[in-house]
Formats: structure tokens, sequence, C-alpha cells
């Protein structure tokens, strides 16, 4: 029987930092054998990027890095090295899938375009994953996820309408676009599983990214409706916003959408009389006072703990959340009921957390079983056992370093 | 990819794009909703500004492309006939508060037993069991328990969330992966499952490397609205700035990453008369952003910001792609309406509202393949439009049944 729903399928994975290796962590955590092509000459920089095991940055020290790797094996591979691109044609007749996220071009400059690896292998599924995507004018533009959110409208709509924008945390879009690519690598797998054809999927960072954001640009194209940022308002809901809590930057989110949960959140808060106060006692109110509704709500919620107002309004059926940092994340009781952090030991880093993929299948669950690689960490193992080469051909190559 | 796949979608706003996804990977998707329509039809924007049941833009962005019917799944016979639609379909997704499928005989066991091959997907706030598994959430709850808001917005006001919903898409899309990789193990066993989505969890790997600061250096990262965070030295470094018409974005990097494009970027201020020496001789191979302090980083500010204030962001984009240089407008809807790559791409698809008698650009395919179309196939269906031909061809329903069960509200 079957334990993993990519059981016998390989992954040639030369993409980098977090959009590709975050489509083929999630590949590998349901079962596919994932092998990393990286090199020392030019290091994912996310293995330069922290945290780092004690502050100190190295090859092998970052969990940002290990995090995105784990269930995968690491290929050190000088693809620049004259006999660096035959390895790499060697791992595309052994895969199913090839994934890389470089500047369009490269791969081709490397003999590694999608018509070459089909002439080593016609039902190949190739992904190429990159900002703009493969073809049109801007497609050599450089960039990461931290400023491709810009661009996709996201950084516009992020912060308070008085200010510059404050663009989310993080390269936001790297976290959208590779839902689709899975999506799309996992379709193309069976669809070739029921024609024997593979094929080239060209995913645009950007376009993915938009997708998130469809109903404004239709608002827009239809209405001439520009959306701004609003900090944390809403057009249907008040009061709608983010509390101060006891203790030193602790919030709560708060989101009323009727004027039932509004009189629910009065009771519930101790604050009767303002149930029928023609101030709040409507939507069109609350909005119309909602300086004051908010400032009232931050009294109240100042005297308390995060987790006390959420349990409080929660219990009685009124949607608000603790603000959660990170260590919030560590012990939320709900994401451990899910066990969403899972621990891995790490030769260099030690004991630490892995995220775990957000859904869970009944019969074939997600499996993280080893840590992210240590840079060349299995560069015998992959060669011999997975290309089939001779101790002397692995050394050969070895010492013309080509596994640098 | 998907076209010989039935899909029912039992989903609200939290759930629509996980069925956009399959359909607009080819597989037929029916959107079942309670007679009068889902009650999702009601979120804006809407056509025109007219609040209608019909016109939600919402509604329209993640569920063109796909079918819909009317079915009362409350009623007896509703019931029936959706167990008589699972037993024909190959996925079924929903997202009810949990246990409330279970509660109309309908829960995944239920449904097994009908079509043992069916995949059931089920998106909620927090997952089906756990201390929060009744908790309701909205948006902002969401991006505020899945750890992103924290550390989004400026140091010296609350947290912020995206001020257009994100979280249930993030989880939505997340479904549609684990519903392919459950079928892609069906097709090849014939054994259906159940997938079981938290919303939360989505949203938590959004915070990329956030959370494990706190676990590996026991410190917080913090909000620092236009900056950036998280760099080695503690430092925070400007990624927007104000530019004459609007905002870009841009980041000092050094090292591998960033050399090239500050090269490119201080060799255009030199030629525009805006770079000093120090800028000119800077080695930009050896500087090492995370290390560099705060006062360093400012005094680079001050120049390059200059420099930006003086152009547009048009300009800048326009200079910077032929200079290969990593700068990005932030682009409002407008922006992104013109923008000339996705034109190049054809990334707009014109759908034509015959109800309407308009046509309308819509965001089109997610990716680009090179042996099907994933392009959106035809507007989102009117409340019910696809009865007659859904009961009455595929399920081969009669002419009076189908009064019938109209007469008794079932749909």
């Amino acid at each position: 029987m079957r334990k993993q729903v990519l059981e016998g399928i390989k992954v040639a994975d030369f993409s980098w930092v977090v959009v590709g290796p975050v489509v083929t962590r999630c590949l590998a955590d349901f079962g596919a054998t994932v092998i990393r092509i990286e090199s020392a000459t030019t290091p994912d920089i996310l293995r330069v990027s922290p945290p780092f095991k004690d502050n100190l940055s190295g090859l092998n020290r970052s969990a940002y890095f290990a995090n995105y790797g784990a269930n995968k094996y690491s290929l050190s591979l000088n693809l620049k090295h004259p006999k660096g691109p035959a390895v790499a044609k060697r791992l595309v007749a052994w895969a199913d899938v090839v994934c890389e996220s470089f500047t369009p071009g490269t791969m081709a400059d490397l003999g590694l375009s999608y018509d070459n690896l089909k002439k080593i292998k016609p039902e190949i599924i190739m992904l190429s994953t990159c900002n703009l995507g493969q073809t049109g004018p801007l497609a050599q533009q450089p960039g990461f996820g931290t400023q491709l959110v810009s661009l996709a409208g996201l950084t516009h709509l992020s912060g308070w309408p008085d200010r510059l924008p404050a663009q989310p945390y993080g390269a936001y879009t790297d976290f959208i676009a590779p839902r689709f690519a899975i999506a799309g690598i996992v379709a193309a797998l069976d669809y070739r599983r029921r024609t024997g054809r593979g094929q080239h999927l060209d995913v645009s960072q950007l376009e993915t990214a938009i997708q998130f954001l469809a109903p404004v640009m239709l608002d827009y194209t239809v209405n001439g409706q520009e959306w701004i940022r609003s900090g944390n308002r809403c057009p249907q809901a008040a009061p709608h916003g983010v509390y101060p809590c006891c203790g030193e930057d602790r919030w709560c989110a708060i989101a009323v959408s009727n004027d039932q949960e509004w009189q629910v959140l009065c009771r519930t808060i101790g604050h009767t009389e303002l149930e029928h106060d023609p101030r709040f006692d409507t939507l069109a109110n609350r909005k119309q006072n909602e300086d004051e509704l908010d400032e009232i709500i931050g009294l109240w919620t100042r005297e308390h703990q995060a987790e006390e107002v959420m349990h409080l309004l929660q219990g009685a059926g009124v949607a608000c959340g603790v603000v959660e940092t990170g260590q919030d994340i560590h012990e939320d009781p709900q994401l451990s009921h899910r066990n969403h952090l899972q621990m891995l030991n790490h030769p260099e880093i030690g004991l630490h957390s892995y995220d775990t993929q957000s859904f869970q299948l009944s019969e074939t669950p997600a499996r993280l079983e080893r840590p992210g690689p240590c840079l060349g960490e299995h560069n015998e193992y992959v060669c011999k056992d997975f290309l089939g080469m001779s101790d002397e051909e692995f050394l050969t190559l070895l010492n013309e370093g080509v596994f640098e | 990819m998907l076209g010989p796949y039935k899909v029912l979608d039992l989903t609200d706003y939290k759930g629509f794009l996980c069925g956009k996804i399959l359909s607009d990977l080819g597989a037929d998707v029916v959107k079942v909703e309670p007679p009068g329509g889902c009650p999702s039809r009601n979120i804006g924007p809407f056509y025109h500004n007219i609040p209608h049941p019909e016109r939600s833009l919402y509604w329209f962005a993640y569920n063109a492309g796909k079918r819909g019917i009317t079915l009362n799944i409350e009623t007896a016979q509703g019931r029936d006939i959706l167990k008589k639609l699972a037993a024909k379909a190959d996925f079924l997704i929903e997202s009810f508060p949990p246990g409330y499928l279970d509660s109309l005989g309908l829960g995944y066991e239920s449904l097994r037993q009908v079509n043992p091959r069916l995949i059931v997907t089920s998106i909620t706030p927090f997952g089906q069991s756990g201390p929060y598994k009744d908790y309701t959430a909205t948006d902002l709850v969401g991006m505020a328990m899945g750890g992103l808001m924290y550390i989004t917005g400026d140091s010296d006001r609350p947290p912020v969330r995206i001020s257009f919903p994100q979280a249930y898409l993030h989880a939505a899309a997340d479904a549609a992966c684990g519903t392919l990789l459950a079928h892609y193990h069906r097709e090849l066993t014939g054994q259906g499952q159940y997938i079981d989505v938290s919303m939360q969890q989505s949203v938590v790997w959004t915070m990329m490397n956030a959370r494990l600061f706190w676990e590996l250096t026991g410190t917080f990262l913090k909000r620092v609205g236009p900056f950036r965070a998280g760099l080695s030295s503690g430092a925070i470094q400007r990624q927007t700035w104000s530019c004459r018409d609007g905002a870009i974005t841009f980041t000092v990097m050094g090292g591998a990453g960033g050399a090239g494009t500050n090269r490119a970027l201080v060799n255009w201020m030199d030629e525009e008369g805006m770079a000093d020496e120090e800028l000119r001789k800077m080695d930009w191979n050896a500087f090492d952003m995370a290390a560099a302090t705060r006062e360093f980083h400012q005094r680079i500010e001050d120049k390059i910001g200059q420099f930006f204030a003086a152009h547009t962001k048009q300009e800048l984009f326009n200079e910077a792609s032929k200079r290969r240089i990593m700068l990005y407008p932030v682009s409002t809807p407008a922006d992104i309406a013109v923008n000339p790559q996705l034109a190049a791409r054809e990334y707009w698809v014109e759908v034509e509202h015959d109800e309407l008698g308009a046509c309308i650009n819509y965001p089109g395919a997610f990716l680009k393949s090179s042996e099907v179309s994933c392009a959106l196939k035809c507007r989102p269906p009117l409340i019910g439009e696809h009865n007659h031909e859904i009961y009455k061809q595929e399920l081969g329903l009669s002419s009076e049944e189908l009064a019938a069960l109209r007469e008794a509200s079932v749909i």
C-alpha cells in the first residue's frame, strides 16, 4: 500500500530563495524525492540570511533556510564548472519534475531550457517561476518578493492613508505564488499520468499576487474606484480594529460585523449603556463616530490581557484574536493542537522548529522527517544512489571541483 | 489539465478561491448555493456600485468559470440530492463551521458511504478540532492570529492588516493544493480522503522567518513601517521611499545579491550629477547590509532619497528595468491596469456578462502552460442558473420532480 501521495516522484530543484523552495518543500512533505541543486560559489541567499544559530552566520546556520529545506537532499553542484551542466542533465534524466526560479534565460544559457529538457526526457514537467514571468518586455527585471509586493499593489494597500505605505512584513508575495505553483505541478502530474505528456509551467509571481486582489482590480476596471490603505478599518464593520491591551506592545483584533454582534459586545464588556447609544446603535452611526468608538473600546481593552479579551469575546461569539507575536505563535494552543510546529534536529543548528502544511490529509498525511540539509550534505549519496555514478567517477568529478 | 473531473463547491467567501483554482485548471466546478443565493454574494464592491446579489465583484472575481445550482441541504430531499450529486463527483469543497455538515448527516463519513473515491475538503478558521475550533475569525482576526499583523505597520501605531482581505485566500489556495495532492493519490489507488485546512496555519506561513527570530534569538521583530527589519545587526533599512508622484520600493543590498543593482543606481545618479564621492567609491561587493549600522544606512538613504524625490515612479521603474536595478513602483490599481508586462503577456481576459450587457476585464490565468490553456472560461453563475441543466440533464430528474422541488423550496 502506498503511504505517501508523491512516493516515487523525483524532483530536481534548481530554484532558490523562497518561492521555489516552498513549492518543493510541500512536494517533499508529501513524499517526493527532492534534490536541491545549490553551490557554495553562489549560495542561496537564505543560507546567509538570519536568524542564525547563536547569531553567527554560516552557510549551515540559518534556520530560515533550514525551514524551507526540510525533507530535501542537497547536492552542491557548480553549474559554472565546465562539467557542471552535464551532471545537471543527468539529474533531468532522473527527474519527473524540474523546478527553477532564475531570471528568465539563465537555464537556457546552461543548456537547460525546456526544449532541451524535453530532448532528455520528453515527459518532463518543468516549473519556471520568477517575479514577472518568462516572456514580455520586463521579464528580465530582477528582484525579490520584498519588492514585487509593491508592483503587485499590496504595499499600496498596507498601512495608514495619511502616511507612506507600510509594506507587509517580509516577502509577502513569496507566500502567494507557491500555492498556485503547487496546484499546477500536481495537476500536471495527473495530466501526465493520463496522457503521458509533460509540460512547461510559467508562473509569474506578479500574476499570482494579483489573484489576491482580483475584486480590487475589478472595482477599478468596472467602477473606476481606486482602493487605498485604510489602517484596519473596513467599510462594512465597526468596531473593526486592533486595540491596546495590558503589557508592552500587546494588542487584540476585534471585528463586529452587525448590530446584533455590537449588542453582544456591549453586554459582554459590561457597557450596556452603549447598546442603544444613538452614536453607535447602527453600523452607519458606528462608522460615523468610529474614532470615538475606537477610543471607548480601547479604554476597556487596556484594562485586560489580550488573551483574556479574546477568550471573553469569542465565548460570546464575537470575532476577536490576539495579535500574535513570534512567541505567541510558538505557544498558541490551537497551533499546538494541529502540530503546526514540528521539532527536528539539525546537525549545526540543533533542535529547532519547522512549519508544517496548513492542510491535513486524513489518509496520506504529510511527513517531516529530515531537517534542512547542510550544503552538499548528500553529494555522494545523490550521485551514486540516484544518478548511478561509480566511486571512481564521483571522485574524479569531486577532485575537479564540480561539487563546489 | 483537470478536464475529466467534477467539483461540488459548497463554500462561501472563505473557500471560493479553491474551486476557482480547480476551475482554471480545467475542472467542472459547480457552486451549490442555498435557495436565494450564497450570502457571500452580498460582499462588495458591486458592479456600478449597486448592491445586489448578482452584482458582487467579490463573487465575480472568485466564481467566474464555475456553474451554479441552488439546493437547500437543510431539507431531507436536499440532503438526498446532495448525496446523489456527491456520488457522481470527484471533489466536494466546503467552508461551514466544524460539525455543521455532520449535523445534517452529510459529514465525510456519510459522503464516503455513497462515494468512497470522493475527496472532501473543509476550509475553516482554525481546523476541525482543537481548543479554538469554534472560534470565529474574520480576515482581521486571521491576520492577527496568524502572526503577520504584529510585524506589519508603523512603529508608533497599532499593527495593521492588508486593507483587502487576504487570510482566507491563503487558506483556499492551500486547500486547492491539498485537494489535488489527495486527487493524485486517489487516481493511483482509488482511495478518497478528507482534507482539513486551517486558515490560521496558512497565514503563519506568511510570517516568513519572523517567528524563528523568537526561537533562535529570543527577540521579537517589530513593525517598522516603510523600513525593513530582520537584519543581523538589528538595524533597519528603508524599503519604501517617496518619489515625485508617489512611492517606490528599493533596498540598498550588498554582496552578490545587491552589488550590481547598487552600482547601476549609482552610475545613473552620477550621470545626473547626483552621486557624491562616497557613493561612487563604495565597494558594494564588500558591503554587508546586515552588519551595517543605522547611521550608515541613514547617510546612504539621504543621498538616494533625494534622487528618487526628483523623479516619478514611472521614470524610475522604466530606467530601473533598462539598467537592471531592483527598484519597483508602489503600484495603485490604476498602475496595475496599464502595466505593460501584463498587457504583453495578455494577462487580462475580457469576459462577457450577457446579463449586464457588458464585457468585464478579469485577471486571467495564474499560470501559463505549454500544453493547455488555464484561461478563465466564462462569467460566474447567476443564482440557480444551471439547475435545469444539472438536475435534469445530468442527474436525470423529471420535469415534475424538478417542479415539486422548486415548490418545496428545495432548489
